[in-house]
């Protein structure tokens, strides 16, 4: 039963901290939405929750119908992928190489990538449009393309969900209104849920139809860009003239 | 991107560019595999009694073979090939495989390039062992096997198993645990070992000459023994590969690409640890095979453990079997001495011709 994420009464606390606190949330499986919120607020952590990072968290959390921790690592990663905030590599890696994780959880264990696998990555690597960083060490890329290489890793990955943590801070505006319409291509295309932790308000307005605001590790507004971003609102939650946020 | 994609020249030409690159590790390995019978040919005729190499050839076409070859030279030259050279010549082609997929496989799982088979206290579990199988005053040997053999492999696998539990009681995010773990155990051992051997009076010889590493006292025995837990060991970290490859990108990461992080990592840990065990128990300690073969081999085919894993096993052995053939022809050296000797400057010179291409 295909249904996205079900989240009821989340919440977690690092010591006596409390992070997340009693999230309910409920993420349709092709739905396309932004998770704002001020430095804080339980964003990268409620991604944490969505990805089964989050052991010690309480409530439930249901994908698809079914309690994430009954899903295997495994079966998990062919469902959804995750595109990190950062990624870091011990050893020189060439892009392609790179991209080509994305296939793990699709290769055969034994025998590795096979042509459907190449097809893949080499699909994934067009569609994010890094072709001209194929041969060269991901390690010596900058910080946006390095951004751009771990997402054509998720796409490669098929994912039925694709979860990202601020996937365009290091970008140029150009690059970042290209991820925006890809994400968004994606959902409406292929059909792939999005969830992206953003902190661009106004490109997280323009390109998602729906947003999440977090503050203090709640839900403090969920809804269309309209619904959410009132003056007010932007206020309360970040302190600042609404003004500064140009809609 | 998307839309505008059909605008964009296709990169097919640079992709084909790497098809080629994927022949790369066959030729590798096929130039690897042709050293490697050079090499144990030569480790066989070369020593204090030259046989000639046609005669070598035709010793082991013969015996290991069966080919229908008439003897043409006398049959002592047949016992030395056979009962000394060849056991000792393949003890250090085993081990030098199997500490290039242990050191593969712990800086894979410790992302750290610096890691090689020992970092996790192998090495001086090991040295301990056998210092304490040196002190023991009985002697026990069952089929060229002593006691010293026994606990040095026993030491080593101690080791990692303290290693392992005590890093997880610590708050440490779990790769700086190990780290630090391993190095304040080593340190603990390694006061062990300066203790055994200042207490070891006139046997502080025999301590050494195990530390030194070397494979003067290989045997049939020996390497019937050694050779399935390499090989086994070896076999079943190949078939873990992907996991490996999907800690190149982090441990989180690799959750997120499907691996059960903790688990896979217990599993490879145990076996580069039994593969390492079971090389230092007949060898000694030999150091920088395990560190400089993997990045050596990553340098030249990218770092997909799968393709990795098993061209370092060829080239650790390739490397280590002419260790063994260098510390030979001045007498006989340490092969640990060798390994240094002739690895550090080779590791250096190869980092410094692939700067620009190659960060370790």
């Amino acid at each position: 039963m295909p249904n996205g994420y079900e989240l009821s009464g989340v919440s977690l606390a690092y010591g006596k901290r409390t992070v997340l606190d009693g999230l309910d949330l409920h993420v349709g499986a092709g739905e396309c939405v932004a998770v704002l919120g001020p430095n804080g607020a339980g964003k990268s952590t409620l991604l944490r929750v969505l990805t089964g990072h989050a052991p010690e968290r309480r409530g439930a959390v249901h994908l698809d119908g079914i309690p994430l921790e009954e899903y295997s690592r495994e079966t998990l990663a062919r469902r959804v992928a995750v595109v990190p905030g950062e990624a870091s590599l011990p050893f020189a890696a060439r892009v392609e190489e790179v991209v080509a994780l994305g296939r793990i959880p699709h290769e055969d264990p034994f025998r590795g990538m096979r042509a459907a696998d190449h097809a893949a990555v080499a699909a994934a690597i067009e569609r994010v449009g890094i072709a001209d960083l194929v041969g060269r060490d991901a390690r010596r890329l900058s910080q946006g393309e390095r951004q751009l290489v771990v997402l054509a890793m998720a796409l490669a990955q098929s994912p039925r969900m694709l979860i990202l943590d601020e996937p365009t801070v290091h970008l140029d505006l150009r690059h970042q209104v290209d991820v925006m319409e890809l994400l968004v291509a994606l959902n409406a295309r292929d059909g792939v849920g999005v969830v992206a932790v953003l902190h661009d308000l106004s490109l997280a307005a323009h390109f998602f139809s729906r947003l999440i605001l977090l503050d203090h590790g709640r839900v403090v507004a969920d809804g269309t860009p309209d619904e959410v971003l009132s003056p007010e609102r932007i206020r309360a939650v970040y302190g600042v003239d609404p003004a500064l946020v140009r809609r | 991107m998307n839309a505008g994609a059909a605008a964009r020249p296709t990169p097919a030409v640079r992709l084909g560019r790497l098809e080629a690159l994927r022949h790369r590790p066959i030729l590798v390995a096929c130039g690897g595999l042709v050293a490697l019978g050079v090499v144990i040919v030569a480790g066989v005729a070369v020593g204090n009694v030259p046989v000639p190499v046609g005669e070598t050839i035709g010793i082991l076409a013969g015996r290991l073979l069966g080919w229908p070859v008439t003897a043409t030279w006398p049959a002592s030259a047949e016992t030395i090939v056979f009962e000394l050279r060849l056991p000792r010549v393949l003890t250090a082609v085993v081990v030098g495989a199997g500490l290039a997929v242990a050191g593969t496989t712990l800086q894979g799982l410790l992302r750290n390039p610096l890691a090689d088979p020992y970092v996790l206290g192998t090495a001086s579990g090991a040295a301990l062992g056998a210092a304490i199988a040196v002190l023991i005053p009985v002697r026990l040997a069952l089929l060229g096997f002593g006691l010293l053999h026994l606990l040095a492999f026993v030491g080593a696998l101690l080791a990692v198993a303290v290693v392992w539990r005590l890093s997880r009681t610590t708050s440490l995010s779990s790769l700086t645990a190990l780290l630090l773990t391993g190095y304040a155990v080593g340190s603990l051992l390694a006061a062990g070992l300066s203790v055994a051997m200042y207490a070891s009076g006139a046997q502080l010889r025999q301590i050494v000459f195990y530390l030194l590493g070397g494979f003067s006292g290989a045997s049939w025995p020996q390497l019937a023994v050694a050779t399935p837990l390499v090989v086994v060991g070896s076999l079943l970290i190949l078939a873990r590969a992907r996991s490996l490859n999907a800690l190149l990108i982090g441990e989180e990461a690799a959750a997120n690409l499907g691996i059960a992080v903790r688990r896979e990592r217990a599993i490879l840990l145990a076996l580069a640890a039994l593969v390492t065990a079971a090389a230092v128990a007949v060898s000694g300690l030999i150091g920088f095979v395990g560190l400089i073969v993997p990045h050596l081999v990553r340098l030249l085919v990218g770092p997909n453990a799968r393709v990795v894993l098993p061209l370092a096993a060829i080239v650790g052995a390739v490397f280590l079997a002419i260790a063994d053939l260098l510390a030979r022809i001045p007498g006989e050296l340490p092969v640990g001495v060798v390994t240094a000797i002739v690895g550090a400057p080779f590791f250096l010179v190869i980092l410094r011709r692939a700067r620009g291409g190659y960060e370790v």
